[in-house]
């Protein structure tokens, strides 16, 4: 499958971090840089969102946990066709803005009044951001990999999780998808599609997920999953 | 007689008991819930969404819109249901007492809407209801410059008190009673909304603020912790 894109948001979760409240003074000093999700006021740095503190060199950072999904360039996304236009797709992939599949952003030539025989309202399909417009978002499928879901299982989580889900270099996913034998896809939109041989593989991958997802923030979590997996594994022989 | 002692024995600067809770609502971006005593409200936050109707999009930044509403069963007499000229009026008050602290320039032609929703009515319902509403755009991962609190102060006969009650709100007897609804932002101390229903003159006005500052710490406090505890609750 696809590599995962996860390096705008790579983030060591085994380290503690305290929590920032809007409008708090995270640091003093002029040494401090403001990052993501903070402001200087002065000679502090202040946090604008909820969320943990991070410290990276000399850059002072809030990693949000909760909120809709921004979409950025080059982040994987699996959205639904919600309208088809003379020249396009327009696509729900959650956040704040419409998207938009140009025709010519599909993998093949076709016809423009012939948009609904490949890809239909309703349908499903994997994306990737390829600009990000003041007004919206565009999305390509040329890509290897991309393109229409027609088999398998979705499911959605809040997309600030979804770095979590992945793991570290995709260590949490890797182990997920060994145990279950599942193929499964995670957009940066939280929409995670998985695919197995049955539909007990499926929903052991769902459960897989779902229990990342609720301990989130716990650390050692992948040894935390492991255990997990096996000893699901176990109640079902 | 004028009023030396409060009907639920409280001290003069003293609020209800108040509680705070983040994240009451799964299905919402962001959600809490506040409540001074027996009056409790709800605040549910969805978006930042793109604007409809289109007209009212602004190409330079993101708006707040805000929704107020008492449930019917959450007076004594039921409450006809739906929008009336006072939920329409209180709605507009909040969203002017909340829209100084968010910085939506980063998302234009958006809304993010906020539904503040008062399930049991003791007075004081917007000040619960700026409350729940601060904290559930905080979890909504909003982009904000400071958190409101918000406190109702009164002034029956020539006493000001912190936090009135309905029994206090209906005090006839000498001045009668006055009640005024403040917010201030949490670390600026900056007053972004007040509002007096009845007479003041305007040294009490002064003192009143004053007050309002002082009880309002106590507030953000109780915010902050909640804050905190939502995300500590899964650490």
């Amino acid at each position: 499958m696809e590599p995962m894109e996860n390096q705008d948001m790579e983030v060591d979760h085994d380290k503690k971090r305290s929590i920032a409240i809007p409008g708090e003074i995270i640091k003093t000093g002029k040494e401090y840089l403001p990052g993501d999700g903070t402001r200087r006021e002065g000679d502090s740095i202040v946090s604008s969102r909820f969320g943990l503190q991070d410290e990276f060199g000399r850059f002072i950072r809030v990693i949000p946990l909760s909120g809709v999904y921004i979409p950025r360039k080059g982040n994987l996304v699996i959205g639904k066709v919600m309208d088809i236009t003379f020249n396009g797709w327009i696509i729900d992939i959650g956040g704040p803005y419409s998207s938009f599949l140009m025709i010519n952003e599909y993998p093949k030539y076709i016809e423009s009044d012939d948009l609904d025989s490949y890809i239909a309202i309703g349908d499903l399909v994997l994306c990737k951001v390829f600009r990000t417009k003041r007004k919206g978002v565009d999305l390509t499928m040329k890509s290897r990999g991309l393109g229409k879901i027609d088999d398998g299982m979705i499911i959605q989580i809040n997309s600030n999780k979804v770095p979590r889900v992945i793991g570290k270099e995709g260590s949490m996913i890797n182990l997920i998808k060994d145990s279950t034998k599942c193929d499964i896809t995670v957009g940066q939109n939280g929409v995670i599609w998985i695919k197995g041989n049955s539909v007990e593989d499926e929903l052991f991958a769902k459960k897989a997920i779902l229990f990342v997802v609720e301990r989130s923030y716990i650390q050692g979590l992948t040894d935390a999953v492991k255990k997990y997996l096996d000893e699901e594994k176990g109640a079902k022989k | 007689m004028s009023y030396t002692k409060r009907f639920d024995g409280r001290k003069f600067d003293e609020a209800r008991k108040m509680t705070a809770e983040v994240g009451v609502i799964p299905n919402a971006d962001g959600s809490a819930k506040f409540s001074f005593g027996d009056t409790i409200a709800i605040a549910a936050v969805y978006g930042p969404k793109t604007l409809h109707p289109q007209h009212m999009q602004n190409p330079q930044t993101g708006i707040l819109r805000c929704n107020y509403d008492m449930l019917s069963f959450s007076v004594s007499e039921r409450k006809k249901p739906g929008p009336n000229r006072r939920s329409q009026e209180i709605s507009k008050i909040i969203e002017w007492a909340l829209s100084p602290t968010l910085d939506l320039e980063e998302f234009p032609n958006t809304v993010v809407d906020v539904h503040i929703m008062i399930i049991q009515a003791n007075a004081s319902t917007r000040c619960a209801g700026i409350n729940a509403a601060a904290m559930a755009l905080a979890q909504a991962g909003v982009p904000m410059k400071d958190l409101v609190s918000s406190i109702s102060i009164g002034k029956l006969d020539k006493q000001l008190v912190v936090d009135v009650s309905k029994e206090e709100e209906d005090y006839k007897e000498g001045e009668g009673a006055t009640d005024m609804a403040m917010t201030f932002l949490s670390n600026s101390q900056n007053l972004v909304a007040l509002q007096l229903d009845g007479k003041i003159p305007p040294a009490t006005l002064k003192e009143a603020i004053k007050l309002g500052k002082e009880a309002t710490k106590k507030v953000h406090e109780l915010q902050v912790r909640a804050l905190k505890e939502f995300l500590e609750k899964k650490h």
